[in-house]
């Protein structure tokens, strides 16, 4: 396999895994911290997609429907926070998996009446041709352009969770929420900003994704499992393990869809070696958890001990 | 209101000896005809398109269908097989439909057309046709309007010829329609396949597809991708860059005038096959698309002359048979004869119901007006062409 091809699958690969890296980062923060199972995590990441794409057709700029959506969706998540699901903490596991499944088919039918079923979202002008990286290897600006917001997001979210204040409460939140507590941590208040900073993950990952999908009702619920498999392999409540998780969730689904089909393709047919290789590759990816979680049942980088 | 009942009840009474007595089926007095097609998500354009083209003709014929008041009744499948079932089901037993049509993708139709035809429906398809109902499974109650799936790309593949393009990288989505396509594009192609690929149906990020055609350096990428997935597709093409590096040929619908507004100028210069093209001089065809920018404020696609061609095959049975719907033989019989002027031009049923007709090449071009439009060759790539499968179809003429 060309050099240049396999650089630009790994590029790939990297992008779809710092996209999968938002999403989780402010799932396993919720679930480490709250202990809250929270299945409409990805209708916020719809409703981010949703507001961004409405800010950019009524300014034009990307920059503004980016910000627009982050605040948005945080204050939104923020607003169910405290509204709905901190009713919810209290319950057990499966009461917060039927009460926010609920949430999802609201929230469905929700964007449907106020912004229809899909909206129109496209990458700026200026991003939309390629970059030559290496002679041969020319690659999608915007996509560099997700990369680099991702890596950032992900440096910002280290520094926030290991060297503030904030970041200090937060992992003893996740470690012991109780003792947090009897230190006098005020637990309600932090819960919702974590909340409003998840939500706020999930716009940036909505808006940045929407011209390489669709932003359309029912976006959020496919990439919400994977999510689920980042932060169990990762260790819940983990950032360093959102990250790892997810980076590897996203090379082992690229590497599916290429390397397996075409090693499939020696010998059989093209329809059936393109359905194998991406069914192998997710079958890896639940293989990849299984055995983990074998050796190491509370993920990669568990937060508590 | 028990006036009312008794007028009723006697009228009832009277229709029940007069048919007693004539012993002959009375014309139907109205004709309903049941609509599901894909209205919403990223392929809901087409579904658009089809039910604007098929009303638009209903509109102009004064809402009737061969003389009769028409009741369409549209519903939206969601791109999903099951969902299109059950709307069949509820179209067929509950408003006990006389027509069933407007499904976009062999899939989901495939899935419901069982529904229809095992009631004894007609399936008049105003896109869907997919090889097995061309040739095993052929059925007299299904008629395919617009074209045989492998059509367009059999016509890409002599273009290629044409052209002098040696070499080919084929994708498609991994389902019947996408299935037909590649085979018929191989099916006229000379030169060297150098690699196929089959997505997942509704893929939108073709990042690790792009990056094995860059690898694989053809002279030309193929690509049979309908609605958003093509958009997204397109889009993604030109932001790798590979468009320095090979020729895009697509077919009719994946350059056509949804996908050229929604991906804009890249999309000037591109080749594309098709059955039908906007700047058709023939007289059905102006008016239809002047009627249909002057109804929607748009240029139609193949999709909206398909809608409207369908509404207007309809048209010409009902009026055929002079309403007498359920003498299901004379319907087929009209349906076949096809006595319409279709926006398309000179056009026939084959044996199995599939189309005879020519096939052009277009190429996207200004249309005056700052945007952008597609114009076609005046020489057909192919000339009265049928289907590859028509002799496996054993159904009586």
């Amino acid at each position: 396999m060309p050099t240049v091809l396999v650089l630009e699958q790994a590029l790939n690969g990297l992008q779809f895994g710092l996209m999968l890296f938002l999403l989780a980062a402010g799932l396993t923060l919720v679930f480490g911290v709250m202990d809250m199972i929270n299945l409409a995590h990805g209708s916020l990441y719809m409703v981010g997609a949703f507001i961004g794409a409405w800010i950019v057709g009524l300014t034009g700029s990307f920059v503004i429907g980016i910000v627009g959506a982050v605040i948005g969706t945080a204050l939104f998540g923020m607003a169910l926070e405290s509204t709905l699901l901190r009713s919810l903490y209290a319950r057990d596991h499966l009461s917060q998996v039927l009460a926010t499944f609920a949430l999802i088919l609201i929230l469905n039918d929700g964007t449907r009446m106020v912004f229809g079923n899909d909206l129109p979202l496209s990458a700026p002008d200026a991003l939309a041709g390629p970059v030559e990286l290496l002679p041969g290897l020319s690659y999608p600006a915007y996509r560099l352009v997700i990369i680099g917001a991702g890596l950032a997001l992900a440096v910002l979210l280290y520094v926030l969770v290991a060297k503030t204040r904030m970041g200090a409460l937060v992992r003893a939140g996740a470690s012991n929420g109780e003792m947090a507590t009897a230190m006098g941590v005020d637990i309600k208040r932090l819960f919702t900003i974590v909340f409003g900073i998840g939500a706020g993950l999930c716009a940036v990952a909505g808006v940045l994704m929407g011209p390489l999908l669709a932003v359309q009702v029912g976006m959020g619920e496919n990439i919400l499992i994977l999510a689920f498999v980042v932060i169990v392999i990762g260790g819940i409540g983990s950032i360093r393990g959102a990250l790892v998780g997810a980076l590897l969730v996203g090379v082992v689904d690229t590497v599916g869809r290429t390397v397996m089909q075409s090693l499939f393709r020696e010998f059989m047919p093209p329809q059936m070696a393109s359905a194998a290789g991406p069914a192998v590759a997710s079958v890896a990816i639940y293989v990849f958890m299984a055995a983990l979680l074998a050796i190491r049942p509370r993920g990669l980088f568990p937060a508590r001990g | 209101m028990p006036k009312h009942l008794s007028s009723t009840a006697a009228a009832a009474l009277l229709a029940t000896i007069l048919t007693g007595l004539t012993g002959a089926a009375l014309a139907a007095d109205k004709v309903k005809v049941g609509f599901v097609s894909t209205l919403s998500g990223p392929s809901a354009a087409i579904g658009v398109d089809i039910r604007d083209g098929f009303m638009l003709a209903v509109n102009l014929n004064g809402g009737k269908l061969g003389g009769l008041p028409a009741e369409v009744l549209v519903s939206d499948d969601q791109f999903k097989p099951d969902v299109a079932k059950g709307l069949f089901e509820k179209a067929i037993k509950r408003d006990k439909v006389d027509f069933m049509t407007g499904v976009v993708f062999s899939n989901i139709m495939l899935a419901a057309l069982p529904e229809a035809l095992d009631a004894n429906v007609f399936y008049v398809s105003p896109n869907a046709a997919p090889s097995p109902m061309a040739g095993k499974d052929c059925n007299p109650l299904f008629f395919a309007v617009a074209w045989p799936n492998d059509a367009y790309h059999e016509a890409a593949g002599q273009f290629a010829n044409q052209r002098n393009l040696k070499s080919v990288y084929l994708m498609a989505p991994n389902y019947q329609a996408g299935k037909d396509s590649l085979a018929g594009f191989k099916r006229t192609f000379k030169g060297k396949v150098v690699g196929e690929n089959y997505t997942k149906l509704g893929q939108l990020d073709y990042a690790a597809e792009l990056a094995e055609v860059r690898a694989a350096k053809p002279d030309v990428l193929y690509v049979f991708l309908p609605g958003g997935m093509g958009i997204n597709f397109i889009k993604q093409f030109v932001g790798a860059g590979l468009g320095k590096d090979m020729t895009l040929l697509l077919p009719g619908f994946g350059a056509d005038q949804d996908v050229i507004s929604a991906v804009g100028a890249p999309m000037s210069g591109i080749f594309n096959t098709a059955h039908w093209s906007p700047d058709f001089t023939n007289p059905a065809n102006v008016k239809f698309v002047a009627e249909f920018r002057k109804a929607y404020g748009r240029t139609p696609t193949l999709y909206a002359s398909q809608g409207y061609d369908t509404a207007n095959l309809l048209n010409a049975a009902v009026h055929d048979v002079k309403g007498r719907l359920e003498d299901h033989d004379a319907v087929r019989k009209a349906l076949k004869a096809a006595r319409f002027e279709s926006v398309r031009g000179p056009f026939r049923f084959n044996t199995n119901q599939y189309p005879i007709q020519n096939y052009y090449v277009r190429t996207i071009g200004s249309d005056g007006n700052g945007g952008l439009v597609n114009k076609s060759f005046s020489e057909p790539i192919l000339k009265d062409h049928g289907d590859a499968y028509v002799q496996d179809c054993k159904m009586k003429p």
